[in-house]
């Protein structure tokens, strides 16, 4: 039985059974669905973290024992001796090397080889196709969590559903409905929402949206205090600043589902070797300061933190020191809740379609099924159109 | 009714309608008019066009449009030759930062040098095209790191604007700045780089899904050879780097070049319609009439792909003028800021600081996000973005008010963090990154670029500070001047210039509210958002 039949039989046998089977197949230490409640359970955060530009993901999960990925990338592969190694087939990136702590306690956990089929290589469209899950040839309006809010709404309590940090583009909350906040700095957010003034009338669509945008300001505002002071320390530069800003969203008691961070500049096509390096690092010492802080609130248990980007590099490494637009990618997934290990397959570098990009191991809805199903107990077949099963990268 | 009386009906609307359009179009046809082919209209504008009739508007407007900039560039602009940019390894520290910091201050100089010629042109309707082709044929100077190509561009797109779409495609495409930011320069024989053959293709002419990925990579063999010259700056066809075997794009064989592909999209009809659906959403509303959009690309391949060919069937559109797409537009941030210093008559001593105030709202002139320019329309308004229009506005109105504005400014970024994306290998980044060794070894002396980068959105936030507190608005003078016999009649005359639609928060004109107060809440109105 193939990964994929494994998955749908899995999804398909009782509770009980499905708890009790066996984790061999996923080289996982543990293997447990919880069931989902009656209710969406939204104190039960998602932090997305956004590799935007498309992460080169076989130079930051590396086949450190596979001469393929060495006979592809003679200039820019990862040596075996630098690599942080997690299997005696897989390591990490060097400047990755502050996340195995979180490995080896097993709340890393590490899904390789995702993707969709008829993969897209341009970036606005590929990270379209991420935020909205729609099929490669299928436009959407709606973001995939704007679509799973409306299936289920958060409380009206929330401050938010969304919050979206540093970036104007709203992505997985996009559309309407959805009570999506963006924004850089939350004392700033605080005194200018004073400026918002909410209004009944709209005469035309943009209107409408201005209104709305207005009456979402003044609700998130009622319930955000943006002086909480951490002991943690966050990292000096635009991502340790959106990781606190993060935070302090997160801080506040009425409650937010999810938060969204970006951190910008993957596109390598060119001397790839320091700017992934450098970006790689202060990935790491984001996400440490993230549970840092999560720790402190005590929600590190109650948090996913979900890493993303619209898709891959190329194995084969180009002539400027750096890659190409790719298809199939690797994801992290961490949290005091996320059961360690890998899950999916690693691409298989000995055979690449004709464009030279291999085939995918792990459908990214699968992934985002795992977090509406499993995470929050909503039903996923809505939000996605269809049925994926749900990754066991979720402890009990 | 018999048919003759059908028939009488019939002619009697259509004249009507002939004589609603030939006489003349009044203000708030004209204010309409101008406030979507231009930035914010002043009062006297307004009325010098309230009339002429709707024909003989669009017209004028279109006979009087500029192909060069009014305003002088810096000099620097103008220079040729190397560009400086340091090359290979064996570049010292000093020198890359040397370099980088002169790109950000010319870069700085080059967007106020374009804003200032917002302001002051006697030809918006180019500015507004020019901006509109800098959104369609995009490069970023967070890539291409030499701002006197992104001026050359700059100048390129003017002065095609309202010219041929193909003479403009065709010379874009070996523009400095294009060359370096979609990788053509980089492109060669054996190792073509695809990615301006995808970008050339998918949003400069024939649009998603009327092109398959064997045509980019056929077209991709046929722009190889395009490059730069280092000693000019100039662009520079290399033979020995050129791939002249046989391609096929789009169903046809042959030994294309560059320019053959570029003909070969040029000649598609999808090209034409995708150009005209995207003047729709600029000019009309945000749901382009399919019907309509084939009626304007017949027109634009009519002539040749004339762009004043396409924007005069656009124009006289009854959709341009229809009652339900008034007010139907968001309004860009460049056109909130210009906008609003032109229709209070506000002059600024230096405009490169309110280019920053436009950096704030989400829109960083010369550096769009991606290769897919900014997406605007209800794009441009989220919490973030809104809240940094209304500190504008209300921060313009209230001159003479403690400061508030540099704090938020500066936490707001410059460039914003949030810039990267479509191909945004920044040089600048790339140039400034120490090996992890020497990040370990060096003691931090010389500022980091994050440093550098906080400073440098202070030392703008406080720039934009003093020029908005220099401004001096005074909203007692500029309600006065307004037509009327009564403050009330006034008030109502400024609303009527200032807002597309009715007031929505703002208690209009009752008179006993006073004028600074006034034209705040006519500022803060949401209706102020749209055009």
């Amino acid at each position: 039985m193939d990964r994929r039949h494994f998955l749908r039989a899995a999804t398909a046998m009782p509770l009980a059974r499905a708890i009790a089977a066996p984790s061999a197949v996923f080289g996982t230490a543990q293997l447990a669905v919880a069931a989902a409640p009656a209710h969406a359970d939204y104190r039960k955060l998602l932090v997305l973290v956004e590799l935007k530009g498309g992460n080169d993901g076989l130079n930051t999960l590396v086949p450190y024992r596979d001469p393929a990925y060495y006979a592809l990338r003679p200039k820019i592969a990862i040596a075996s001796d630098h690599v942080v190694q997690l299997t005696d087939q897989a390591g990490l990136h060097p400047a990755l090397a502050p996340l195995l702590p979180y490995w080896r306690n097993q709340q890393l956990a590490v899904l390789q080889g995702v993707g969709y089929p008829d993969p897209n290589l341009s970036h606005f469209r590929s990270i379209e196709i991420w935020d909205t899950a729609s099929r490669s040839e299928e436009y959407l309006q709606d973001g995939w969590l704007t679509r799973a809010f409306a299936t289920s709404p958060t409380p009206r309590s929330f401050a938010a559903d969304g919050v979206i940090i540093g970036s104007n583009d709203l992505g997985p909350v996009a559309g309407s409905g959805t009570r999506a906040i963006a924004l850089a700095d939350t004392e700033q957010f605080l005194r200018l929402s004073k400026l918002a003034q909410p209004a009944p009338v709209a005469r035309n669509k943009a209107l409408a949206h201005i209104l709305k945008i207005e009456t979402d300001i003044v609700q998130a505002a009622g319930h955000l205090d943006g002086k909480r002071v951490f002991r943690t320390a966050f990292p000096d530069g635009g991502f340790g600043n959106a990781i606190r800003t993060a935070c302090r969203i997160i801080a506040n008691p009425s409650g937010v589902a999810a938060v969204r961070v970006t951190l910008s500049g993957f596109d390598t096509h060119a001397n790839q070797p320091a700017t992934q390096a450098r970006l790689l690092g202060e990935l790491a010492a984001g996400l440490v300061a993230l549970q840092a802080a999560l720790d402190e609130m005590g929600k590190w248990n109650d948090t996913l933190v979900l890493t993303y980007a619209e898709f891959g590099r190329r194995p084969k490494e180009n002539q400027n020191n750096g890659t190409d637009h790719g298809t199939a990618n690797v994801q992290f997934a961490l949290g005091g809740r996320v059961a360690g290990g890998m899950h999916g397959a690693a691409p298989d570098l000995a055979r690449l379609s004709n464009d030279g990009n291999p085939a995918f191991a792990l459908d990214f809805r699968n992934v985002y099924a795992t977090v509406l199903d499993r995470w929050w107990g909503v039903d996923s077949r809505v939000a996605l159109g269809e049925r994926f099963a749900p990754v066991p990268f979720l402890a009990a | 009714m018999s048919a003759r009386l059908a028939l009488a009906a019939v002619l009697l609307s259509v004249s009507g309608l002939v004589h609603a359009a030939a006489g003349p179009m009044g203000y708030a046809d004209a204010r309409h008019l101008l406030a979507r082919t231009g930035f914010g209209p002043t009062d006297a504008e307004v009325r010098a066009f309230a009339g002429l009739t709707r024909d003989q508007a669009v017209t004028a407007l279109l006979r009087d449009a500029r192909t060069t900039a009014a305003t002088p560039p810096p000099a620097w602009a103008l220079e040729t030759g190397p560009t400086g940019a340091p090359r290979g390894d064996n570049v010292s520290e000093e020198t890359r930062r040397a370099y980088r910091q002169l790109q950000i201050r010319q870069d700085l100089e080059l967007r106020g040098w374009w804003l200032q010629e917002m302001l002051a042109t006697t030809s918006p309707l180019t500015e507004r095209m020019t901006l509109f082709w800098h959104n369609h044929f995009v490069s970023s100077q967070q890539k291409v790191r030499v701002a006197r190509f992104m001026y050359t561009q700059n100048a390129l797109l003017r002065a095609n604007a309202l010219g041929n779409f193909g003479t403009m495609l065709h010379a874009v495409s070996k523009d400095p700045a294009m060359l370096i930011y979609l990788d053509t320069a980089q492109s060669r024989k054996g190792q073509p780089n695809e990615n301006f053959a995808r970008e050339v293709m998918e949003l400069f002419t024939l649009g998603e899904g009327h092109y398959g990925e064997q045509d980019i990579k056929e077209a991709a063999r046929a722009f190889t050879g395009w490059s730069i010259d280092r000693e000019t700056g100039q662009f520079l066809f290399r033979p020995g780097a050129h791939d002249n075997g046989v391609k096929t794009v789009l169903g046809k064989t042959g030994r294309f070049d560059g320019d053959a592909v570029l003909d070969l999209l040029l000649v598609r009809p999808e090209t034409s319609e995708f150009v005209a659906a995207k003047l729709w959403r600029e000019f009309v509303s945000p749901e382009p009439d399919a019907r309509e959009v084939q009626r304007i690309a017949q027109a634009f391949r009519g002539q040749n792909l004339d762009v004043k060919a396409a924007l005069r069937a656009l124009l006289q559109s009854d959709a341009f003028w229809a009652a339900e797409n008034r007010g139907a537009l968001v309004k860009s941030p460049v056109e909130l800021v210009v906008g609003t210093l032109r229709q209070l008559e506000l002059t600024p001593a230096a405009a490169a600081p309110f280019a920053v105030a436009a950096t704030g709202m989400g829109q960083v002139l010369l550096s769009p996000p991606n290769v897919k320019g900014w997406p605007g329309g209800d794009v441009w308004i989220n919490s973030t973005t809104l809240l940094a229009r209304k500190q504008f506005l209300d921060r313009l109105v209230r001159a003479a008010e403690a400061p508030v504005m540099a704090k938020t400014m500066a936490n707001s970024g410059e460039p914003p963090t949030s810039t990267a994306g479509e191909p945004n290998t920044s040089r600048e980044a790339l140039m400034a990154t120490p090996t992890a060794t020497t990040m370990l070894a060096a003691p931090a002396t010389p500022p980091t670029e994050a440093e550098e980068n906080r400073a440098r959105a202070r030392r703008a936030a406080l720039a934009l500070e003093r020029g908005m507190r220099n401004l001096q608005f005074d909203a007692t003078v500029w309600v006065a001047q307004r037509q009327g016999n009564s403050p009330a009649a006034k008030m109502d005359t400024a609303q009527a210039l200032l807002l597309p639609l009715p007031a929505v928060t703002a208690d209009p004109s009752t008179g006993e509210i006073d004028a600074a107060s006034f034209v705040r809440a006519t500022l803060l109105d949401p209706a102020y958002q749209l055009k």
